[in-house]
């Protein structure tokens, strides 16, 4: 049976994850302004790197660098390079959200997700191609 | 010409196709376009004849091509009752050849090209069903008959033809794919063949329960038979031109269907395993509904050709209603009247579009007295009623004797009666035309021009009645050898 | 590099080719030097990945240890049946998509941007071929997200033509960095409880896991996260935006083989990563996947009825046809496995025909292709409309065309393992699809109301070319489908074995 003492006291780490978790996922679905939607993602692969260091660390393990005794439990190295993996995915992902953005501001005028959706126009963004004029001109008519 | 029964074969079904790929190319002539229909009927039709002959003798013309799912080829292979059906579409594909040319001339309708190309596609594919190697040949080739008959349904591009064409679409590939292509597949799935047997396949896979409704998904899903209430596409499909209408009510599509209907009948279900489980039973008040029902829709119809429409929904349920009976003489008695309703109901709709192109009446109270004027025309119509009412000495009269007796022998006296009923109604409604024409006096004067290619088919087609009546045998024959395999 | 010593890195070469050359695009200003890389580098892989099918049609499977460390330490390629088909059709879209993009690309997009488009370009390319082959659950999220960034990379690329593709692209990089990350929170969940990331080692541990409700939230999560990627209905969103504004040859490739990959991730964690755990699965199947599909099915088919933005109509009837699918490995049977690799391998076709031909529509109308604006295109680009008419009817399932084949066997299979009312569903839901095909068509051969709308130029072979091809597979995998078949049915096998 689940005794709610315990749950804080032997699985709290798990808790703040989760916590993380929905928090980041709830701004996600929430937040109206494009930037705040790529924090909480954020937020929310952040949740899931503490929750895989979290996993691989053992109980009066030490870290995971090879000593010349013996009898030496080690935390488990494997989730810290699956997170080193997936730290540099997340600010890659940022990254390119965030260059998004910048071209939706310059795009629209606005970063609220509602002010984006209602602007119909199909207006394009200004091209350079290698006969500039009159292709252009002709295409944007 | 000789041929061996393969190169026969795929002569007849692979000309008309021919004819179709060099159409776009002969139309820098009209001339050379409008004749390589004829030619190619031609061509076919003593292919059909080839094949006719050696089904006749005992032999199954066959070819395949591939295997296209385990276990089932794509491929051909006659059997006794498509050997009638391609000799139907061959033949009358020549007198529809020509007459069409006459009548798109006649009305210089546009897109005469076309027109032509896709005809014969329809022909192929009609040429291709009758003489399929198994049910999903004859389901591809269903379907491409569908298809290709859609740019002639809706060839004249109004609203009115572009409603129709939908509307044909619907119903027809709405009934294939949610009716026809499970039943294929089942029974597939359930006997592991879907090849034409003698006797039928179903035997001792299928239960009797099952029975009447995979039955029913096969005869909902063939939407070509027009059984109600499946048939509105066909008058609707008479908003296009009369030779398409001839075309699709004598030879491709609607024959189609019901030899669809009658192959699955004989060949898959079997006789005797309809006859054994009653699995036909409710198939037989549904059609008998259909005959009468869609009659009595017939008579309040003033435009002639959708009272022709409303009459082939009737006849068409009458080759249902043979095969349904599951007796041998009712199932001979179908496959003679898909030969003798074709022949009588192309004659009928020659004259409808003789009569528009030269005096450019549709409704039949307009054709008051106009009798004496068009003589030839519609005494080949009268001929081809009696053919359809089933009087001597017109061919019909066979068809209709055979199904009688077909009743009798199953004991379905109520099916009588409605036959009956049946014929004294087409009495009403397909001879009053003739008689109005020459017993009433003129309510309209028009004038008459003379389109010789708009008449000459009819006559022949009438003549072709009379002589089946005399010259039944081998059509007899053929359908007898389809019952005893 | 000697043959033999090619050969033997055979599995990895389809990955790596594209992902190579990817930064050398990069570098390149001019986009017709940038496209003959991009072709070297899909084309290589197609070589590759065709090379690879060959080695398995004897049944053989094989793996692939990258840097020489030996599974479940290292990571492997596994070359098997399913993965060697699916990767086969893969590249070859990619290719044929490569081949269109000469002349579609920059009428898109900016010249200086070429470089940089076709290096994402070569960087989706070798992700989704890295997706499918990998054997490491983890590898497979780093795949994923090196396909999704450079997908949204290509598709923000139609804001030269339209801004909202920019939206589009952000919306998906959103809903799709989600969606990762819940697979990386049920492998997490996996990885603790197995202690393994190899695919193969932990189909051997997880039957052994005591926890079972650790082992059933993980694998929720996984199925959730490769759900979104599939675009299977609810999460299904992304897609119309993200297909409807992206540059036609982007459209193209994504639209054929984007999703597939996902969902052949999908068939390989139900089949060979929890094949120990039927319960699990089954309870997923029967309640989750195959009433989603169905949704998906009808939702994408009835929606693209009402859609008057032709790109979004297909990308709607995309939604309709991963929808049929998902349903066909929904059914979990050997034959319905079998008829689901067979409709990915011709729903690329289909669809990756159907995009290339609106790409050529778009680009002699230069302006969105409404359908409003296609009437009467059908006279005036004849080749491109046969081309597309052909895809299309193939797409509706027209006897002697691929699709056909495909709902053959999918009906087959749902016969087979008595699910009439769903056979009922996905039957009436093909007929439906009539409807939207029907619409284009009538549109395409009507006659324009006022004058006609002025075309830029001829129909050019570089547009229509890559288009007859897709075509002329489509139907010639209706008459003689027995390669994919096959190789389809090897596929199924290999996952769950033996043919129903």
């Amino acid at each position: 049976m689940i005794d709610p003492v315990s749950i804080i006291t032997d699985s709290w780490n798990y808790l703040i994850v989760i916590c993380l978790m929905m928090g980041g996922l709830f701004i996600v679905i929430s937040q109206n302004n494009l930037v705040k939607k790529l924090v909480g993602l954020a937020i929310f692969q952040t949740s899931v790197f503490l929750f895989y260091i979290t996993v691989g660390k053992m109980a009066g393990g030490t870290a995971p660098i090879l000593l010349d005794s013996a009898d030496v439990a080690y935390s488990n190295p494997l989730p810290h390079v699956l997170i080193l993996t997936a730290i540099v995915v997340g600010v890659a992902t940022t990254a390119l959200g965030l260059a998004l953005v910048l071209r939706i501001h310059a795009a629209f005028g606005s970063i609220e997700d509602d002010e984006v959706l209602t602007i119909k126009a199909e207006a394009a963004l200004p091209r350079v191609t290698r006969a500039a004029s009159e292709t252009d001109s002709e295409a944007r008519s | 010409m000789f041929m061996s029964p393969e190169t026969a074969l795929l002569t007849g079904i692979f000309a008309p196709l021919v004819v179709a790929l060099l159409t776009p190319f002969l139309a820098v002539r009209n001339n050379w376009r409008d004749v390589a229909g004829p030619i190619g009927g031609v061509i076919t039709f003593i292919a059909a004849l080839h094949v006719a002959n050696d089904v006749l003798a005992g032999g199954t013309p066959s070819w395949t091509a591939a295997e296209i799912a385990p276990g089932i080829e794509l491929g051909f292979s006659v059997t006794a009752l498509g050997a009638i059906f391609g000799l139907v579409a061959s033949g009358l594909w020549v007198l529809a050849a020509i007459y069409s040319v006459g009548y798109m001339r006649g009305n210089h309708e546009k897109h005469q090209t076309r027109f032509a190309a896709f005809y014969a596609v329809a022909v192929h594919a009609a040429m291709a069903i009758a003489w399929s190697g198994n049910l999903l040949v004859l389901f591809i080739f269903y379907e491409i008959l569908t298809f290709s008959t859609f740019p002639l349904v809706a060839h004249k591009e109004s609203k009115a033809a572009r409603d129709a064409g939908r509307l044909y679409l619907s119903i027809l590939v709405g009934t294939s794919v949610v009716l026809l292509l499970p039943a294929v597949i089942y029974v597939w799935v359930m006997t592991g063949r879907l090849d034409f047997i003698p006797g039928g396949i179903l035997a001792g896979t299928i239960s009797p329960e099952v029975a009447p409704w995979l039955l029913a998904a096969f005869a909902f899903g063939v939407g070509k038979a027009a059984i109600m209430p499946l048939h509105r596409w066909l008058p609707a499909a008479m908003v296009a031109p009369t030779p398409v209408s001839a075309l699709l009510h004598a030879v491709a599509v609607v024959k189609a269907g019901v030899f669809t209907l009658l192959m699955v009948a004989v060949y898959i279900f079997g006789i005797d395993y309809l006859a054994d489980t009653g699995a036909s039973v409710w198939l037989v008040w549904a059609t008998c509904f259909t005959i009468l029902a869609s009659s009595c829709v017939a008579i309040t119809k003033d435009d002639l050709k959708a009272r022709l429409a409303y009459s082939t929904i009737s006849q068409l349920s009458y080759v249902v209603l043979g095969a349904a009976i599951a007796t041998k003489m009712a199932a001979e008695g179908a496959a003679v009247h898909i030969v003798m309703h074709a022949v009588g109901k192309i004659t009928l709709f020659f004259v409808a579009g003789a009569i528009y192109v030269q005096a450019h009446i549709t409704k039949i109270s307009q054709l008051d007295g106009q009798g004496p004027e068009m003589k030839l025309v519609f005494a080949a119509f009268f001929i081809g009623a009696f053919s359809i009412i089933g009087i001597p000495p017109a061919g019909g009269s066979w068809s209709k004797f055979m199904l009688m007796v077909g009743a009798a022998d199953a004991g379905m006296v109520m099916v009588l009666i409605v036959l009956g009923i049946s014929s004294l109604m087409n009495i009403y409604y397909l001879l009053d035309p003739v008689a109005r024409a020459f017993f009433k006096p003129k309510v309209k004067e028009v004038k008459i021009t003379w389109h010789p290619l708009t008449v000459w088919p009819p006559v022949a087609t009438a003549v072709l009645c009379i002589a089946l009546f005399f010259f039944a045998d081998p059509i007899v024959g053929l359908a007898q050898a389809m019952v005893t395999g | 590099m000697s043959l033999a010593a090619i050969i033997a890195n055979l599995p990895a070469l389809v990955v790596v080719v594209p992902l190579l050359l990817a930064p050398v695009a990069a570098l390149i200003p001019v986009s017709g030097a940038a496209w003959v890389i991009a072709v070297i580098g899909t084309g290589g892989a197609l070589i590759s990945a065709w090379l690879l099918q060959g080695a398995v049609t004897g049944g053989v499977s094989f793996s692939y240890h990258l840097g020489s460390w030996p599974p479940p330490w290292g990571i492997e390629f596994v070359v098997d049946a399913a993965s060697a088909l699916t990767v086969l059709i893969m590249a070859a879209l990619s290719f044929v998509a490569t081949l269109f993009a000469r002349r579609a690309l920059p009428a898109e997009i900016n010249e200086r941007d070429a470089g940089k488009a076709y290096s994402a370009w070569l960087l989706a390319s070798g992700g989704l071929a890295g997706l499918v082959m990998t054997g490491d659950a983890f590898n497979l999220f780093v795949f994923l997200e090196i396909s999704a960034l450079s997908s949204i990379i290509l598709i923000a690329l139609g804001a030269g033509t339209d801004r909202r593709a920019l939206v589009a692209a952000y919306n998906y990089l959103i809903i799709g960095a989600v969606g990762a990350t819940f697979y990386v929170i049920g492998v997490g969940f996996i990885y603790a409880v197995t202690g393994t990331l190899n695919m193969a080692d932990l189909a051997e541990r997880i039957p052994q896991v005591q926890q079972d409700t650790v082992i059933i939230v993980g694998f929720g999560f996984m199925v959730a996260g490769i759900l979104v990627k599939a675009a299977v209905f609810p999460v299904h969103i992304w897609l119309p935006a993200a297909y409807a504004f992206a540059p036609s040859a982007v459209s193209a490739m994504l639209a054929a083989i984007a999703t597939k990959a996902a969902l052949y991730i999908l068939a390989r964690i139900l089949f060979t990563v929890f094949a120990g755990v039927p319960d699990v699965t089954a309870l997923a199947l029967e309640w989750v996947l195959v009433p989603l599909a169905i949704a998906g099915i009808f939702t994408g088919t009835i929606l693209a009825i009402y859609e008057n933005d032709i790109k979004k109509l297909l990308a709607f009837s995309s939604v309709a046809q991963i929808g049929y699918i998902a349903l066909a490995f929904g059914i979990a049977s050997s034959a319905g496995i079998a008829a689901g690799f067979i409709h990915i391998g011709n729903h690329a076709i289909i669809k990756g025909g159907m995009f290339l031909a609106v790409g050529g529509y778009f680009l002699a109308l230069r302006s969105r292709v409404s359908l409003s604006a296609m009437t009467g295109l059908g006279r005036r680009m004849p080749i491109t409309t046969t081309g597309f008419l052909i895809c299309g009817l193939s797409l509706i399932g027209l006897p002697l065309t691929a699709g056909f084949i495909s709902k053959l066997y999918l009906v087959r299979a749902l016969i087979a393992e008595d699910m009439i009312l769903v056979m009922i569903l996905v039957l009436v839901s093909s007929a439906l699809s009539v409807a939207y095909l029907w619409k284009i068509v009538e549109i395409l051969w009507q006659r324009p109301e006022g004058d006609d709308v002025p075309l830029h130029g001829d129909e050019t072979p570089a547009l229509y070319l890559p288009l007859w091809i897709l075509a002329i597979a489509n139907l010639w995998l209706g008459v003689a489908p027995a390669p994919l078949v096959d190789a389809a049915n090897r596929a199924a096998m290999h996952l769950v074995g033996g043919i129903s």
